[in-house]
């Protein structure tokens, strides 16, 4: 399509921000240029030992997206590098960027290491927040991606003993910085955060003491791979500690340091951090003294439940004064006021839970890119326009527009892509390549001719077991018509021997002995695919990541196991079949499933990018929960927002809106849904939007609600007041009412800042009115902080009670009574309002319940949509083809809201954008003779890819069908199968057998190898 | 810590015949305990090694005949390694290895071996150690035992 757009997308900052964008985006037909100021990307989260509220192991669910990043080929990765100035506009930007030199040839190095083991130069390793040595020459982390070597200019000595080590000879002391000019169409900053300065804080000590560390560096001690080896050990004597302090709010709501703002990830990071080092070490009691608990996400107060009651984790409502230490035991003594009494404690470490700043380039950023600032110095967006700078064309993701969490970084880095792609999306596939590769050659029916290439790897493997033995050995095998041995399996020159040796010996199943098949089986794939095998007649066997260097004293026995592997990859590959990846048709218009702000959002960011979309809204007009809002703490106007949004909706083309319409049935699989409406009408597209909402609790029965006319909803007042029906002298809100108590245990979200709002709202009208706020935790996360300090300055009056301490209201004579027990002083306080706000918490929509079995989607207890991953897929579910957005999900605010609704459209667009997908080439499948139908294996498959149907052939018949659209090829219901008529292909019980037998029974005699 | 001083003295090193070399089989899932594996070895971790492995997508994937295969094929035991619970790549494929693997235990007594030559065990991603680990000690368990009692036939 002709278009003076560029259709490429640069991401500045390769974090999980970044890799988000930029994945979403190589997938949807844009270019993307991925730059990256360290020389790997992974960010901040590749540090982190764990993630809340799961408890994953943040490496373990990040490393397949590093591994997906670095190797897309619509991706280029120009990491050690800084944009240094942008021209142009958007749709046609001009970028320069700087590379800095790498002193390694990146084409070269082969990441084996072998350079840093001899480098004598020891320094500190950034990575480990200097809690451990790395070398001159050095990766950031063993998982790093791109696995290339770096010298470090401020640290190399010159020796030259790497150079002489490397046997691919990459070392180039000579490189030079480069100059890039690369041209896109849009640009995404997600450069991410600083931490707080801890030092700035000087009576916490930090720096001075050495037991006082701050929480990304305990992250680290935590942290299998950090200084101790996951074992919690204090930094002063190695001792293990047994009194951990957790001090909260460093560095943020805090006007002495600058930083008034929350920074809403730290309770809940130092509530993780406390459970995993409690799960550590028993001994291990941990203390967390905090000022608020802001545990508001999905699920995070079960988590801070689960802290208190089953980890026995001690949490103290107290700011820390002063810490002191003990010279003699370097123990730390913590000064705090609890219950308005002064106290003193001693601990054995301190960990300061550092706040979250703008990175330190933000300055420089914001004037290269010509976008505004906000007064804290993150990058300035709106509540309407989460995702967007003030300069056309230049988006923002992740931490570096407000400090927040994982799942909503992820969701933002979605929703950017959705927009920068919206900007060239009539440029789209235009610079994007679809490799080819030449027609597939039938090896059916053909006696197995197998070569054998065993790799040297430098000295990696080579240096342990004897490689030409093994390469020998892979001789006497049957079957194998050729081995070799190569000094990199993986280089260049290699790649092109193999598809020589394939033609030569007309081979029809490759085995390489090398590495890993996590990192290089797709390229070993593609390089046979290129001489015409099928991908599947690949195996791998690992004679380095798993033999040479576990076992490097021992010689003989890694030669021994490194051919017991070679016999074991050639038994299976002997039994390997070509593997069809099923190619499924896209019909390419989506349905949107909910008319709110999210909806809407979602629907018209998708028309935007030409895609057809049917809008079903239940109800007679769009807007949804946003029409109730009325008023913003920001000033914006959210009803204005609506119908503007409405009137776009409306007139779009591409768009087709159903009202008062509800559905009947969603069927099918990603690429090919078909939808029936109540009313009988059908429609067919390729991916499905699930934003119905969610409504506030009805407390009836609760603090006279239905009972007294002046007892009402916050949504229900916040009408009333605009209307400017409320009027009265006094007037009390009642927090987490319906949320927080047994059977709707977590935070509603918005309830705290929705409060600060109408309360601010009420004293800007009449300052004499008197207003009270009944609470638990005040949790205006973020930049909200500031609706909380505004309500307070206004005069609001704070009252905090316990959970087991509810405030009381009767009505007396007409007149409604609150009281309640203060907390933090004790006394009991009395009130007369004319109105009673009840802060109601949040409910899933009534649909839910019902849209989720059809969609063959999972709910949580509280009956939101459960998505495939809360912390990095926030708006998919684990059912392809299916996204959702906004309050479906859980509570959440209107920007929030709106950042999910692009990232969701985003997501669809990956697969919306292709006119086939191809499906997993390892799926399960049903030998149709053997399968009696009884439906064992139905409740297994997690992802719903099995049903029982009718035989077509005998209809009285029962049998299983496989839906290859929707399994993910993990092999779990064959082991249920009873008859055996099971099997995952690529994973056959006969080539694991073979497997089994090879590795057990040892040499077999040769077989002859038919010609 | 170096794991060489773990293990050292456990094991014959090169050329001992008169040792006992237990085979040990390995089934790892792809996504964390291969991982954890490979982790391992990029950290030099040092174990013995008498163990081969043999990686499927899922730890789910090990159908209880797997393991009556390789102990009738002469294993002196079998470890089964798989994602932390709620870490499963494919949601919840490791709470079913773990029923089953609880099952097989129990089956396996029947047939007269000692229920510990079978070991299920979770080792995530970022577990090299935990590997490293898991390996040492169930190689010096199944020392212990001993080689398998199982002398063919049925």
């Amino acid at each position: 399509m002709a278009s003076d757009k560029i259709g490429a997308v640069m991401v500045v900052g390769g974090g999980i921000s970044g890799m988000q964008s930029a994945l979403d985006l190589a997938d949807s037909g844009y270019k993307v240029y991925l730059v990256e100021k360290q020389p790997s990307i992974g960010g901040t989260m590749a540090q982190l030992d764990k993630t809340f509220p799961t408890n994953d192991c943040a490496m373990c669910i990040m490393a397949p997206k590093l591994v997906a990043t670095g190797r897309h080929h619509n991706i280029d990765l120009i990491t050690n590098a800084e944009v240094a100035i942008v021209d142009g506009q958007a749709g046609n930007f001009s970028v320069t960027v700087k590379q800095k030199a790498f002193r390694v040839d990146p084409t070269k190095c082969t990441g084996c290491g072998s350079c840093a083991q001899k480098c004598p130069i020891e320094t500190t390793n950034e990575y480990d927040e200097n809690t451990k040595v790395r070398k001159a020459i050095y990766v950031r982390y063993p998982q790093a991606v791109p696995l290339v070597y770096s010298i470090d200019p401020d640290r190399c000595i010159g020796c030259g003993i790497c150079s002489e080590e490397c046997k691919a000879k990459a070392v180039d002391y000579d490189q030079k910085e480069k100059v890039l000019e690369i041209k896109v169409g849009s640009i995404i900053v997600s450069p991410g955060f600083d931490e707080f300065n801890a030092r700035l804080k000087t009576e916490y000590g930090y720096g001075v003491y050495k037991n006082v560390v701050t929480s990304i560096e305990f992250e680290r001690i935590l942290s299998a791979t950090g200084p101790y080896m996951g074992t919690v050990l204090r930094p002063s004597d190695g001792d293990i500690p047994e009194k951990v302090a957790f001090i909260q709010c460093v560095g943020s709501r805090d006007e002495h340091c600058g930083n008034e703002y929350c920074s809403s990830v730290c309770c809940m990071y130092s509530t993780k951090e406390a459970i995993i080092a409690k799960e550590h070490g028993g001994n291990i009691k941990p203390s967390i003294f905090y000022m608020d608990m802001r545990a508001f996400g999905k699920e995070f107060d079960e988590y801070y439940n689960r802290a208190q009651n089953e980890y026995g984790i001690r949490y103290v409502r107290s700011r820390v004064a002063a810490v002191s230490e003990d010279p003699r035991t370097n123990n730390l003594k913590i000064r705090f006021v609890e219950n308005g009494e002064p106290k003193e404690e001693e601990f054995n470490m301190v960990v300061l839970a550092v706040g979250l700043r703008p990175p330190a380039d933000n300055e420089n950023l914001s004037r290269i890119m010509k976008f505004k600032l906000n007064e804290d110095g993150f990058a300035q967006t709106g509540v309407f326009t989460p995702v967007e700078t003030s300069r056309p064309g230049v988006f923002v993701s992740g931490a570096f527009s407000a400090p927040k969490d994982i799942p909503m970084t992820v969701a933002e880095a979605s929703g950017a892509a959705a927009k920068a792609g919206t900007e060239v999306a009539t440029a789209r596939n235009t610079l994007v390549t679809k490799k080819e590769y030449p027609k597939e050659t039938n090896v059916e029916g053909q006696e197995p001719r197998i070569g054998v290439f065993v790799c040297h790897c430098g000295i990696n493997i080579g240096g342990v077991v004897n490689v030409p033995e093994v390469m020998e050995y892979a001789k006497s095998l049957p079957n194998v018509v050729v081995s070799e041995q190569n000094l990199y399996t993986c280089s260049q020159d290699t790649q092109e021997k193999i598809k020589e040796k394939i033609k030569e010996h007309k081979l029809n199943r490759v085995v390489v002995a090398s590495c890993t098949p996590r990192t290089h089986e797709p390229l070993f794939q593609n390089t046979i695919r290129e001489a015409g095998l099928n991908a599947y007649l690949f195996e791998m066997a690992n004679i380095r990541d798993q033999c040479s260097w576990i076992h490097m004293h021992e010689p003989k026995a890694a030669t021994k196991k490194a051919k017991d592997l070679v016999r074991m990859a050639v038994a299976k590959s002997r039994l390997l079949e070509p593997l069809e990846s099923l190619t499924l048709n896209v019909n390419q218009s989506a349905l949107v499933v909910g008319g709110g702000v999210s909806g809407m959002t979602a629907a018209l960011e998708l028309a935007k990018q030409g895609f057809k979309v049917h809008l079903v809204e239940r109800e007679k007009q769009l807007g949804g929960n946003a029409l109730k809002l009325h008023f913003l703490p920001s000033g914006d106007d959210p009803v204005a927002f609506v119908k503007q949004l409405d009137k776009q909706v409306t007139s779009n083309p591409n768009i087709t809106v159903y009202m008062n319409a509800k559905i009947k049935n969603i069927d099918g699989y990603v690429g090919n849904f078909k939808t029936t409406l109540e009313s009988g009408e059908q429609m067919e597209h390729g991916a499905v939007i699930l934003a119905i909402g969610g409504e506030e609790y009805k407390p009836v029965g609760e603090y006279l609600y239905g009972k007294n006319k002046n007892v009402m909803t916050l949504l229900e007042f916040k009408d009333k007041l605009s209307k400017g029906e409320a009027k009265g002298n006094e007037y009390v809100f009642i927090q987490c009412v319906g949320s927080r108590e047994d059977k709707h245990p977590n935070c509603s979200r918005v309830c705290c800042t929705g409060t600060m709002s109408a309360a601010k709202k009420i004293k800007e009208k009449d300052p004499n009115a008197k207003v009270w706020v009944l609470y638990r935790d005040i949790r205006t996360y973020g930049f909200r902080e500031k609706y909380y300090k505004e309500a307070s300055q206004a005069g609001v009056k704070f009252v905090r009670f316990e959970d087991k301490e509810k405030p009381k209201v009767e009505e007396k004579a007409g007149k409604l009574e609150v009281s309640v027990k203060d907390e933090d002083t004790g006394k009991n306080i009395e009130m007369k309002p004319d109105y009673l706000v009840l802060a109601a918490g949040t409910r899933p929509q009534e649909d839910a319940g019902k849209l989720a079995p059809m969609c063959k989607v999972p709910q949580t207890k509280e009956g939101f949509f459960l998505e495939a991953h809360m912390k990095l897929r926030p708006v998919d579910f684990a059912t392809e083809g299916i996204y959702l957005a906004g309050l479906a999900h859980g509570p959440k605010f209107l920007d929030e809201s709106i950042a999910q609704a692009l990232a969701a459209s985003a997501r669809a667009v990956t697969v919306l954008s292709k006119k086939t997908l191809e499906a997993e080439g390892i799926v399960a499948s049903i030998d149709e003779t053997l399968c009696d139908g009884c439906g064992m294996c139905v409740p297994v498959c997690e992802y719903k890819a099995l049903e029982v149907v009718a035989d077509k052939k005998d209809p009285k018949k029962k049998i299983v069908e496989v839906n290859v659209g929707l399994c993910k090829g993990c092999g779990a219901c064959v082991g249920t199968c009873p008859a055996g008529a099971l099997t995952q292909k690529g994973y056959k019980d006969t080539q694991i057998y073979a497997m089994i037998d090879a590795a057990l029974e040892g040499d077999k005699p040769k077989q002859e190898v038919k010609e | 810590m170096n794991s060489e001083a773990v293990h050292a003295g456990s094991h014959g090193g090169d050329g001992g015949s008169e040792h006992f070399e237990p085979k040990i089989l390995v089934f790892c899932c792809n996504w964390c305990s291969y991982a954890g594996a490979d982790l391992a070895g990029v950290s030099r971790l040092q174990m013995p090694p008498y163990f081969r492995t043999i990686r499927v997508m899922c730890s789910a994937r090990v159908d209880p005949e797997f393991v009556i295969r390789a102990f009738e094929k002469g294993a002196d035991g079998v470890l089964v390694a798989g994602c932390h619970p709620a870490d499963c790549h494919y949601i919840g494929g490791n709470y079913r290895t773990r029923r089953r693997m609880a099952l097989m235990k129990m089956l396996i007594q029947q047939f007269g071996f000692d229920p510990d030559r079978l070991r299920l065990e979770w080792v995530s991603a970022g577990e090299g150690e935990k590997f490293q680990k898991t390996i040492i000690e169930f190689t010096n368990t199944v020392k212990e035992m001993g080689p398998t009692p199982y002398k063919g036939g049925v």
